[in-house]
């Protein structure tokens, strides 16, 4: 085996849309996982069970099967539906939900760990519901949640070469393009793999000054 | 002391003298345990009523069903001549306005300022404007004792200062009722003190209604009007607190305290 520097070079130019996709796919998918999760915990705290049911049910089944299948599933099923999308959006809501099903996990630790005392201030001093959550309780639930939304952050950019399965040339995507091109394997993927320590080193040191900054 | 900005009769006209509260045949129940056996009690406009007793016997139970933190299994509970239960939602919130409590563990808003505490009612539920919630949560500290402290979180505070910090937010919505629940309970001893000169400080300067729940008989002496032994979910005696401290009638209530006195 030896090291090709020249092939590194040549390399960078796909790398660099590589990096791009993949930071797409990890920004945007957070950013939906952290809202749909953020929304299904919620609504399953609503007292009815015409709602709990339902969105319990889906998330469960989401949660409990592979993101590959519901990768291929929106890609191939929704535009007979009618609904037709770039392979990378549908990649970056099928990631986004499957993670959803997990964050929604952590918010509901995070809810039920505020202490029933900070409930009983807020009906003491006549805060309307929708205030309570607002102002008191979902500040300290997320704050209390951030490390381990952080860790999903982590999991996901991990996933994230999977959306190669729907032609998303993310950086594995491009390293293998090339591979295939220039037989040479060693030097792309060893670049894609230091990229990927590189973004989660920095994930999290972003998320450790979040953290940080919602400490009170 | 501002007490211009406390609840005062002069300048209230509105404010109801005679029976501010009545709880009617209130049972209420934990599981199997009745709690409150059928109990009647009301307290009038402007007294201070402190409820002793033995742990369990259902004194806070009274203070949680007033506050609504608890409903009670049968029974009527009225506020100032409008009922609190059973009451529709929206009447239930309205009562609840002229009703404020003070916790045993503070329950302070933690990731709010000391200033943001006090104000977030005043402003959220009152409609009142910033800068006078403020205001009003500056007066409200200065009686508390705590102006240096209004840009602090309630964790950097002792417990002590949290509980005054807590007495504030819960004068800041103008109740006639203050409820307090065990509030030196969980405080080192030497904090104490500072909190109950606090309550008397209040209960000598306003009328406001107090409903007190306390191991601290001194203080009980001291801001009573009415002394009631609770055992068993029943008040078993009740009297001035003279009476009560002094020539208690009932053996129970002597055992109770010979044990804590």
């Amino acid at each position: 085996m030896n090291w090709d520097w020249s092939a590194v070079s040549d390399f960078m130019p796909d790398f660099w849309k590589g990096l791009l996709v993949t930071l797409q796919i990890l920004v945007i998918g957070s950013l939906v996982s952290f809202v749909l999760g953020l929304v299904w915990a919620l609504l399953m705290r609503l007292p009815t069970r015409w709602v709990t049911w339902p969105v319990g049910a889906v998330t469960e089944f989401v949660r409990n099967t592979p993101l590959l299948v519901q990768l291929f599933f929106l890609y191939y099923v929704l535009p007979e539906w009618g609904l037709t999308f770039s392979a990378l959006a549908t990649g970056v809501f099928a990631i986004g939900l499957h993670y959803s099903t997990y964050t929604m996990q952590v918010y509901r630790a995070g809810i039920e760990a505020v202490p029933v005392g900070q409930w009983e201030a807020a009906t003491a001093l006549n805060l309307p519901l929708r205030r309570t959550w607002t102002a008191v309780i979902l500040p300290q639930a997320v704050r209390r949640v951030v490390p381990a939304l952080g860790n999903y952050v982590i999991a996901m950019l991990k996933d994230t070469p999977m959306l190669m399965a729907i032609s998303v040339l993310e950086m594995l995507g491009h390293a293998r393009l090339f591979s295939q091109e220039h037989f040479q394997f060693t030097e792309p993927l060893t670049v894609i793999g230091v990229a990927f320590i590189v973004i989660s080193y920095l994930a999290s040191l972003l998320l450790r000054a979040l953290e940080r900054r919602l400490a009170h | 002391m501002p007490t211009d900005t406390l609840p005062n009769p002069e300048k209230n006209p509105a404010r109801s003298t005679g029976e501010l509260i009545r709880l009617e045949q209130v049972t209420k129940r934990f599981g199997d345990h009745t709690v409150l056996d059928h109990l009647d009690f009301s307290v009038d406009a402007g007294k201070h009523v402190t409820l002793i007793g033995p742990s369990g016997s259902g004194k806070t139970t009274i203070l949680r069903l007033l506050m609504t933190l608890l409903k009670p299994d049968e029974g009527t509970i009225t506020v100032d001549g409008e009922q609190l239960f059973p009451a529709p939602d929206k009447q239930v919130r309205e009562v609840r306005k002229k009703i404020g409590m003070v916790f045993q563990q503070f329950n302070l808003f933690p990731n709010m300022t000391v200033l943001r505490n006090i104000t977030e009612a005043p402003v959220t539920v009152l409609g009142m404007s910033k800068d006078a919630a403020e205001e009003r949560a500056r007066e409200l500290l200065e009686l508390v004792g705590l102006t240096d402290h209004l840009d602090k979180h309630p964790a950097q505070l002792s417990g002590g200062q949290q509980q005054r910090v807590a007495i504030a937010r819960a004068l800041a919505m103008r109740p006639q009722v203050l409820l307090l629940d065990e509030v030196t309970s969980a405080l080192d001893p030497e904090l104490v003190a500072g909190v109950l000169d606090v309550l008397r400080d209040i209960a000598r300067s306003t009328d406001i209604t107090m409903l007190c729940v306390t191991h601290e008989m001194n203080f009980a002496r001291d801001i009573s009007d009415q002394v009631l032994m609770f055992d068993s979910g029943r008040v078993i005696e009740s009297g001035p607190p003279e009476k009560i401290f002094s020539e208690p009638e009932h053996d129970r209530t002597r055992e109770f305290l010979s044990a804590v006195l």
